[in-house]
């Protein structure tokens, strides 16, 4: 079902491009609707300015957290030095969870579940770049992000007690207590966050050296079994 | 003031009369002991503690009472910590369950399973956990003996040797040259010299510009070297000197009273020589009987030592294989020991070995560093999996987030050593 959704965004993009090479027009005032949700800290246009949020002009190509006059959470910075870019696809994971893809990220918004709803969103937004026809969706060797994880995976149920043992390899550097002083806090996460966040670092789709290499030699059933325990703690 | 080994020598601690009495296998609780509380032994009694939940009886064996980590003591010297922020207490230790008694252990009986303190009780173990980091190997930087460390002072151990060496280097004349013996392979902390050369190095840039550094290492590399490298060039161009073995850098003695260094034939009068001799397990897995050569061998599945099924020897102190001897790998390996040591015990769950270890280093300002990797437990040893470390010519920003992250894993650690 996830899948599909991504499935069925990349093909709208797509499909825009490739005939007359602007985005479908029904999507972007679709967009522009759903941007009502994002106008309460962000402004796009002409004129805009950095609000609670940055402004989105000439969003795409740009590398995260890249505004000099924009205060952004250091998990966000993080991303941008490790060589996030702004394009269809890292939008399409931002908006759908943002928490997932950074997790110390200061917008504070529940996502966008909806893919198409993401899509007509960013069709929207390339409006506001230089030449946004010439936008390509992805780099074709793109794995897709987050949201392509098999629904199997998400499915797992994890087993608590090895978790419980896992997770003692995670408090080296991340605080039980969910302190954060330069490592961010792991804890109070839902479960599925937790394991699509554990997943993206496994393929290599988040940056960060350390979780790669960490992420990367559990098994999907001991990234289920770090989630179940991680939610057992929750108060 | 921080606390020496004498302040402690005939120590006891109400706790040691009601633990004396030797328990009969099979009655009560069984008993885990655990000596020494740092980064191997403070985790190792914290977790049995809080993961068996009163079903093992968990007594750890300290002589200080507040722990300064060897970790982040480069950075007190480059002026970036205070020596209180290195400082730990055992306070919620004793308040989760663990026995805290402050004394030394003096031996072990494997036979009757006991332990003496040098305070005069002996205590009954079922699982006996050593953790006592390193010592000294005798004679092996010549004309350096203990009796000479407020002379020339190895800072290799937490607290008060850390905060002499600062002091002598603060006290240096103007131009003058501070030198330090490296160690020799295997030893605690591989980049910890080098960290340590670039924060004398950040000091002295700051206040003395025109002192040299001089370092005589016995290796023709080291950990992190073209991390290292480049960052001396782009911040300390022209003030270190590294005479690494292919120069003689290992043919080295040292006169405490006259204050030089003698480097392939060459003598210096130096004003500061830190000198890092070679090292081997804390003495009381010798005494216990459980080292071959200088450390003690262990199986990687459960780090129980090759010597005694009832013995386990945790960080620095054992030969396990590939991990580094670090902070990071001690509290790592702990909790490997933690699990299978309840499980002997109890009965719980026995999950297979996972380790890990990432070891930060501070070149200058916000320029931080990494190496890092995944272990795990063969029939041999504990074996590499997978490692990561830092690129040269980084950007700064990520060199800035480098140095933020060692300080949330600063946090984190100690938070997991000591609750
Ligand atoms: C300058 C420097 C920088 C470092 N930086 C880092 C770093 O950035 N990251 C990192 O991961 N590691 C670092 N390390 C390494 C780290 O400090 C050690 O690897 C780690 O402390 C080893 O843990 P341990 O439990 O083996 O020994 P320790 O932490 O040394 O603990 C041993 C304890 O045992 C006690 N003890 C000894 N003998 C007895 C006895 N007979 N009876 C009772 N108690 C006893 C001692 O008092 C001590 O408290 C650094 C080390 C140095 C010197």
């Amino acid at each position: 079902m996830l899948k599909g959704g991504a499935f069925a965004a990349v093909l709208t993009l797509t499909a825009a491009l490739g005939t007359s090479g602007a985005a479908d027009t029904a999507d972007i005032a679709a967009g522009e609707k759903i941007f009502s949700k994002c106008k309460g800290c962000h402004q796009i246009g002409e004129g805009a300015k950095h609000r609670i949020g940055p402004h989105l002009n000439g969003l795409f190509g740009r590398k995260a957290a890249s505004h000099d006059g924009f205060k952004y959470s250091k998990s966000l910075t993080r991303l941008g030095n490790s060589g996030l870019e702004w394009h269809a696809d890292t939008l399409d994971a931002y908006i759908e969870n943002p928490r997932a893809l950074a997790s110390g990220t200061r917008m504070s918004f529940r996502g966008i579940k909806d893919a198409q709803e993401r899509t007509q969103l960013i069709a929207y937004l390339r409006t506001f770049s230089d030449n946004p026809a010439n936008i390509p969706e992805a780099d074709p060797t793109a794995t897709g992000t987050d949201h392509d994880l098999d629904p199997e995976i998400l499915a797992i149920v994890g087993d608590p007690e090895y978790g419980e043992y896992l997770s003692s390899e995670c408090t080296t550097c991340h605080q039980t207590d969910g302190g954060d002083d330069g490592i961010p806090s792991i804890v109070f996460w839902p479960e599925e966050d937790f394991v699509v966040a554990m997943h993206a670092y496994k393929n290599k789709q988040r940056a960060h050296p350390v979780m790669q290499m960490m992420a990367g030699r559990l098994s999907n059933d001991e990234i289920a079994a770090l989630a179940a325990y991680f939610a057992t703690i929750e108060e | 003031m921080t606390l020496n080994r004498r302040s402690f020598i005939g120590t006891t601690v109400a706790a040691g009369a009601a633990l004396s009495a030797p328990m009969a296998i099979g009655q009560g609780k069984p008993r885990v002991i655990v000596v020494g509380g740092g980064a191997g032994g403070a985790t190792a009694a914290r977790y049995i503690a809080k993961d068996s939940k009163g079903a093992i009886d968990v007594v750890l064996i300290e002589p200080t009472r507040t722990y300064y980590t060897c970790f982040f003591s480069n950075l007190y010297l480059g002026g970036f910590k205070e020596m209180d922020e290195l400082g730990h207490s055992y306070g919620n230790l004793a308040a989760a369950g663990v026995n805290v008694v402050h004394d030394w252990a003096t031996g072990v009986d494997r036979d009757a399973k006991t332990v003496s303190l040098a305070g005069g009780a002996t205590l009954a173990y079922d699982k006996l956990i050593l953790s006592p980091g390193i010592d000294f190997v005798d004679g092996a930087v010549e004309g350096w003996d203990l009796a000479a460390q407020n002379a020339m002072p190895h800072a290799y151990k937490g607290g008060s040797q850390t905060e002499l060496l600062k002091a002598q280097i603060m006290a240096m004349p103007e131009g003058g040259t501070f030198a330090m013996v490296a160690p020799p392979n295997p030893y605690r902390c591989p980049p910890g010299p080098y960290e340590r050369v670039s924060m004398v190095a950040h000091y002295l840039k700051a206040n003395n510009p025109t002192a040299k550094i001089i370092v005589a290492d016995p290796k023709g590399k080291f950990s992190k070297m073209g991390l290292f490298q480049e960052g001396w060039g782009n911040h300390y161009a022209g003030m270190i000197d590294w005479i690494g073995a292919d120069f003689g850098g290992g043919n080295v003695s040292v006169d405490p009273a006259a204050m030089t260094v003698t480097i392939d034939g060459e003598e210096t009068k130096v004003d500061v020589c830190n000198v890092i001799p070679a090292m081997k397990a804390g003495r009381i897995a010798e005494l216990a009987g459980v080292t071959d050569g200088n450390w003690a061998p262990v199986n990687a599945a459960d780090m129980s030592t090759k010597a005694d099924a009832d013995i386990y020897v945790l960080g620095d102190a054992s030969q396990q294989g590939d991990m580094p001897k670090s902070g990071f790998s001690a509290n790592s390996q702990a909790k490997v020991c933690a699990m299978a040591v309840r499980g002997a015990l109890t009965g719980s769950k026995v999950f297979p070995a996972k380790f890990s270890n990432t070891c930060w280093s501070l070149i200058d300002t916000n320029d931080g560093v990494k190496v890092g990797a995944t272990y795990e437990a063969t029939d041999e040893k504990i074996a590499k999996v997978d490692g990561f470390i830092s690129q040269t010519g980084e950007d700064s920003a990520t060199r800035k987030a480098t140095y933020e992250e060692s300080e949330g894993w600063y946090a984190g650690i100690t938070s997991d050593m000591f609750g």
